[in-house]
């Protein structure tokens, strides 16, 4: 009984936790968002000079672990330009998001990709630029189809936030093991947070669902990718 | 310091030491990850409830656990119940769960995509269920998982990193310490990631030869 | 020029896909409201040809005038003639994520930023021209072949064109959804549509066209009205390509 009256004392300062990781998961998938989509059109419509360049860097940041970079990030980059004080959350979302940016964009890629060529003639034909095309036509047709791709980034997002315990962000990983600390008690604490993590994975695949529900089209983007 | 006495008499040394932890990691995790994958994909698949359903609990949590709170829970909470691990064996364990439950998804989806008719007739030349799971469906089925299977392989190797969080000082451990000791970490860490890329390309290629040569004609 | 004026006029076009010459320079004009129909053998360059009419396919050489502008060279321009120059395709090419009538409105809207209101009225008014009102709220994959290229057609005359290309517009239909495209279009014909149209349909091409075109290797070999093409006897080649249609046909 004591464990439990101890552990409800430290509900509070896990709670901070799991909102940090909420946070980083959020605002890394809108990071890898806001960057992956161009690139994944600059990858299908760019010139060789940016295809090659986003080809780059997509194999360097789907080439290394994420504690690789949170380190290089952390400890290297920003320091070199003058932004230690930089929270670590911050650089957080920034390597996890860019991180991002590279799987989603192979998601994107993908989605659009397996649009018929026919979609784009029809619109071109009725004196849509190529850029409202991409805009009206292809892209609500590729993120319908993407969508469950993408939604598979939020678990590993998710389970990648744990990692950022190695540059001190205050995220539920972290938090849980000065709790461990603190109060000796392990297994409880551990087992209880791994409880979290899994409800949360849960939920949000469950949310993401839905989305995939609401937007769907009759007879449109099943069986694809 | 010169930057290159660096490189060749103090980070090379040390990250080569590292190195060698890292592959020892991947290589003593990988097959038990393999085999581990199959087993869980089996029982899921063609196992009594009592058998799949548990399998499927199991599956869930290491999905759902980041696998370095498993990392944690194998080395730092199981001494509260008597049981010690060194880092080593605490890393290969967890890469060990972590590795079959994402392979048995795989081989799951494979098992289950073989054509039913294969299993009728296998049965009808005298197969138990045992013997056309063993050599009748399980050989399709691990082709067509072998894309899914390499992709874990790589993950593998990126994840294994982790066991530096619970001391087992592999090649990302050996850097940071390198790098903390000597303050030069835009050095030591563009030189692990070049190693990490390295090794993740060599293995792409691999994979895709592999893919190649175990591809069916359909 | 006065009422000879033509809406369209096609001069001399060439294409080649490296080797492989698909046109070999073809030239004709039309004529506000007429129909031209164009028939060979497969692989002849029909359907390189509409498509070179509008610039979804480049061509080598040649130019091509719509109402006395140069269509071809036009740079950013050229989607403003798109707009005047509909196009319905074989396989249809309706917006997957789109119901029929937002299918026909879409364009009206971003295209030619009509206010909402307008565009539905005028996309709605465009179905029912196709006797497609009552599936104005169904999605593509909904819709039979034959209606999802009607609904297509709507699309099309919704931009208010001078001139639709039809591309084997009813070569992906069986038989029966074949005649209510047809059906739709001998309608246009008959109120003053120019069309340009690429089909095997014999039938629809003796009863309505203005003039009928024979295209082989990438040339117009011959051509004429109907009347011309049946009853003269200079006209073999298209005489001979029509009855092996029909013999096919009657089978």
């Amino acid at each position: 009984m004591d464990i439990i009256i101890i552990l409800l004392d430290w509900i509070p300062y896990l709670f901070l936790g799991l909102l940090q990781t909420l946070g980083l998961v959020l605002a890394s998938l809108a990071v890898g968002l806001i960057f992956g989509l161009p690139m994944a059109l600059g990858q299908i419509y760019g010139n060789r000079l940016i295809k090659s360049v986003i080809s780059v860097y997509v194999w360097f940041f789907r080439g290394l672990p994420v504690i690789v970079l949170l380190f290089l990030f952390f400890f290297g980059i920003f320091p070199s330009l003058n932004m230690s004080s930089v929270p670590p959350f911050v650089v957080a979302v920034v390597v996890l998001g860019l991180r991002g940016a590279a799987y989603q964009s192979q998601i994107f890629r993908g989605a659009i990709q397996s649009i018929s060529e026919g979609q784009m003639t029809a619109a071109r034909s009725l004196g849509m630029t190529r850029f409202q095309a991409i805009r009206h036509v292809i892209l609500p047709q590729a993120l319908r189809i993407a969508l469950p791709g993408w939604s598979n980034e939020y678990p590993t997002v998710l389970t990648d936030t744990a990692i950022c315990y190695a540059i001190g962000v205050q995220e539920l990983l972290t938090r849980a093991t000065y709790m461990v600390a603190q109060t000796y008690i392990t297994m409880p604490i551990y087992l209880a947070i791994a409880g979290v993590y899994i409800l949360l994975n849960y939920a949000g695949m469950k949310a993401l669902n839905m989305l995939e529900k609401k937007t769907s089209i009759p007879g449109f983007g099943q069986g694809a990718l | 310091m010169d930057t290159f006495v660096f490189l060749t008499t103090i980070l090379l040394p040390a990250l080569f030491d590292g190195l060698i932890v890292t592959l020892e990691l991947i290589a003593t995790a990988a097959p038990f990850g393999l085999l581990a994958g199959i087993g869980v994909a089996v029982g899921r698949t063609y196992g009594s409830r009592w058998i799949s359903l548990p399998l499927r609990g199991y599956v869930a949590f290491i999905k759902g656990c980041p696998l370095l709170l498993l990392l944690f829970i194998l080395y730092f909470g199981l001494p509260s119940i008597g049981i010690r691990l060194s880092p080593f064996l605490a890393s290969v364990i967890g890469f060990i769960f972590c590795n079959s439950a994402y392979n048995s998804e795989y081989i799951r989806g494979a098992l289950l995509s073989v054509k039913e008719g294969q299993m009728i007739a296998a049965q009808a030349l005298g197969m138990s269920r045992w013997q056309s799971i063993r050599y009748i469906i399980l050989p399709q089925a691990l082709r067509r998982a072998i894309p899914g299977m390499t992709n874990e392989f790589i993950y593998l190797i990126k994840y294994s990193s982790l066991a530096f969080m619970i001391t087992a000082v592999e090649l990302t451990g050996a850097g940071k310490l390198v790098a903390t000791k000597y303050f030069l970490f835009n050095e030591t860490f563009v030189v692990i990631a070049i190693v990490y890329l390295f090794l993740v390309t060599v293995t792409t290629v691999a994979a895709n030869m592999l893919e190649k040569k175990f591809a069916v004609p359909t | 020029m006065g009422a000879d004026k033509y809406i369209l006029r096609v001069e001399d076009i060439h294409k080649a896909y490296g080797d492989r010459e698909v046109l070999k320079g073809v030239s004709f004009n039309v004529r506000k409201g007429e129909t031209k129909v164009f028939i060979g053998p497969s692989g002849t360059g029909k359907s390189t040809l509409l498509r070179c009419i509008n610039q979804l396919t480049l061509p080598d050489q040649g130019r091509v005038f719509l109402n006395d502008e140069e269509v071809t060279n036009s740079g950013t321009r050229i989607n403003y003639f798109r707009q005047k120059i509909g196009m319905v395709f074989q396989n249809f090419y309706l917006f997957d994520h789109l119901t029929a009538v937002r299918n026909v409105e879409v364009a009206l809207l971003k295209v030619k930023k009509m206010d909402a209101a307008a565009a539905r009225e005028k996309a709605l008014e465009e179905l029912r021209r196709v006797g497609m009102e009552d599936w104005a709220d169904h999605y593509p994959a909904e819709l039979s072949g034959g209606q999802a290229q009607r609904v297509s057609i709507a699309r099309a005359l919704a931009m208010d064109p001078d001139v639709i290309l039809f591309d084997e517009p009813t070569s992906a239909l069986d038989p029966e959804l074949t005649r209510e495209v047809l059906e739709v279009m001998k309608n246009l014909a008959r109120q003053g549509m120019t069309m340009l149209v690429v089909t095997h349909e014999m039938g629809f091409a003796l009863s309505v066209a203005n003039e009928v075109l024979f295209m082989e290797h990438g040339k117009v070999v011959e051509r004429g009205t109907p009347a011309q093409l049946l009853n003269d006897p200079a006209f073999t080649r298209t005489k001979n390509f029509i009855g092996k249609f029909r013999d096919y046909n009657e089978e």
